[in-house]
Order: structure tokens, then sequence, then C-alpha cells
């Protein structure tokens, strides 16, 4: 039995955390927005950086519903892509070269997405989890949590469902 | 567009409404017109608001924004009267993408309030009213004075 020399931890953590970082920049309104995602392993968390743009209602104050769910949108769109990328990038061969390239498969398309406000959003960080439950040729069912402070004490969850890129409208 | 006659007391109204709410000015959302319980409103199309950069379509996330914010408007416009509001939960439905370059606008209308809960329903558009981008079916609160 022949054992691979296995890649250093670096070198498959920077390449991973680069393909991160390129497939988060390109996104525009993600930017505008203050959302960037940390990752452990394949799992990401994506994080919503309290800016006073973000707000609401002043009186409070809150954050926007319509910030919030922009915010989950983001999440559960890029943890579809991202599951994409991840086995482009473990699969080795012409698929990672092509990611190691930039060039990412075009982005999932959100056929319809359902915002739960639980909690007033507070005027700090926010943090949201998304978790693919079904993802199929051509659809996929995205359920994302928010929370802020405490894990356990969601601020907002979604569903959304998403044409995946190789499926047509 | 609407049949209602639009009060100017109405418009100016909802225009004060959003003037004060920073996320709505960072995204340039502005009244177009407002009524009893109805609001129409827009949004200018901008490169930093772009959700695949492939196709220079705007991001879901935009259309929500300008949805909600025009929901909890027609709440507050509303004759029965809510001094706040807001989102309990919303869907929305993407039925075709807004094409890149284009002015978004939105309509919401309250169609619905009891003591509690306000029902809205919205939509938004390009071109044309009648070439709908997303629909939206929200439940806000309702806050009365005490």
């Amino acid at each position: 039995m022949s054992v691979r020399n296995p890649e250093p931890v670096q070198v498959v953590k920077q390449r991973r955390d680069a393909a991160l970082a390129r497939m988060v920049e390109a996104v525009p309104y993600a930017r505008f927005l203050g959302v960037t995602f940390e990752r452990k392993g394949d799992e990401l968390t994506c994080r919503l950086a309290y800016d006073e743009k973000l707000i609401g209602n002043p009186a409070l104050p809150a954050l926007h519903g319509g910030a919030i769910g922009s915010f989950l949108e983001i999440a559960a769109i890029m943890e579809l892509a991202w599951a994409q990328v991840w086995d482009r990038m473990e699969s080795g061969g012409p698929a990672a070269e092509a990611i190691e390239r930039g060039e990412f498969p075009p982005l999932p398309k959100t056929i319809d997405f359902t915002v739960d406000y639980l909690r007033t959003g507070l005027p700090r960080d926010g943090y949201a989890r998304a978790r693919v439950n079904r993802m199929g040729r051509r659809y996929a069912s995205v359920h994302v949590e928010a929370w802020q402070d405490n894990r356990a004490r969601l601020f907002a969850q979604a569903t959304g469902h998403f044409l995946m890129p190789n499926g047509a409208l | 567009m609407s049949a209602e006659a639009a009060p100017p007391d109405k418009t100016e109204a909802a225009r004060r409404f959003l003037r004060v709410l920073p996320l709505c000015c960072a995204l340039g959302m502005e009244v177009v017109e407002a009524g009893d319980g109805w609001v129409l409103t827009s949004l200018d199309y901008d490169p930093r608001f772009v959700g695949d950069p492939a196709t220079g379509v705007l991001h879901g996330g935009v259309v929500t924004a300008l949805l909600d914010t025009s929901g909890g408007a027609s709440v507050l416009l509303h004759p029965a009267g809510s001094v706040s509001t807001a989102t309990i939960d919303l869907r929305i439905d993407y039925l075709r993408p807004a094409e890149p370059g284009q002015r978004l606008f939105a309509r919401a209308e309250c169609y619905r309030m009891t003591r509690t809960v306000a029902f809205v329903r919205a939509h938004a558009w390009t071109r044309s009213p009648e070439d709908v981008v997303a629909t939206m079916a929200g439940a806000f609160t309702v806050e009365r004075p005490a």
C-alpha cells in the first residue's frame, strides 16, 4: 500500500481560504453590506459587521428587516456556491485547476425566500449559518439561522429554494 | 398606476418616514407616491448592489429591502393608525431577474389590519408594473398608541 505525501496543512488552508475570499469578494452587494465568511473545514459562518447604515428603526435602534433578509440570502447562496467550489477543489484535476484560476461555477438563482423575524436585530454584529437540506440536480432547499450574542437565541431564520446553475428556469 | 387618489400629505409622510431610515438612504430608496395604506417606491440600479457579477443582476436582498421597506410604510400609512411596525415574516417569490441598469419600483398595500397584525402584499418591477420581477407577502406588527 502506497502512502501519498500529504500536502502541508498551511498550503491546503491557504488554497481554501483564497478560493472562499475570491468567491465572496466577487459579489458587490456582500461587500456593500459588510458580509464576510469564516471557514472551519467546509463549514462556513457568515458575519454581518455592524454599521450604522444597516439600521431600519433609529428609535430603538434596530437593524432593518431588509438588511437582515439580505444577510440571510447572501448566507444561503454562498453556502450553495461554496459546496460546489469545495467539491471541485477536493476532486483535484481540471475542475480544481479552474477554481485555482478564479473560474467559479455560476451562482444559484433564488426562486423564493421566506424570512422569519424572531427578535429585534440589535445594533451589533450578527452571525448566520446555512444548512443545505436538499441539493438536487436542478433545485436546492436551504435553511439559514442567524444570531447575535447568543447562538441559542436566534434573531432570524429563513428558508429558500434555489435554482442550481445547471438547471434551466 | 394606482386608481386611488394620492393626497400629497400621505406622500410627504412616507418620504419623511424613509428619510430617517439609514438603510433606505444607503440604498437610495425614494417614495414616488403614497396614499391610505399603500405606497409606491423606487431604487436606482447601482453596481454596488449587484448579486451576480456574471450577469450584473441586482442581489435578491436589494429587492427584499425595497419590498420590506414598502411593506412597513404601507402599514404606517394605513388609516387605522399604527404608530410603529416591525416585520413578523415575509416571503418573496423571484419571478424573473431585474435587468441590469434598470430602476426598480415597488408597490405595497396593507390590505388587512387587525388590532395586532397587518397583512401586506407587494410587488416589484422595472419597466412595466405588468412585468413583475418579484412578489412579497408579509405580516407586520401593529403598535397602537397607548
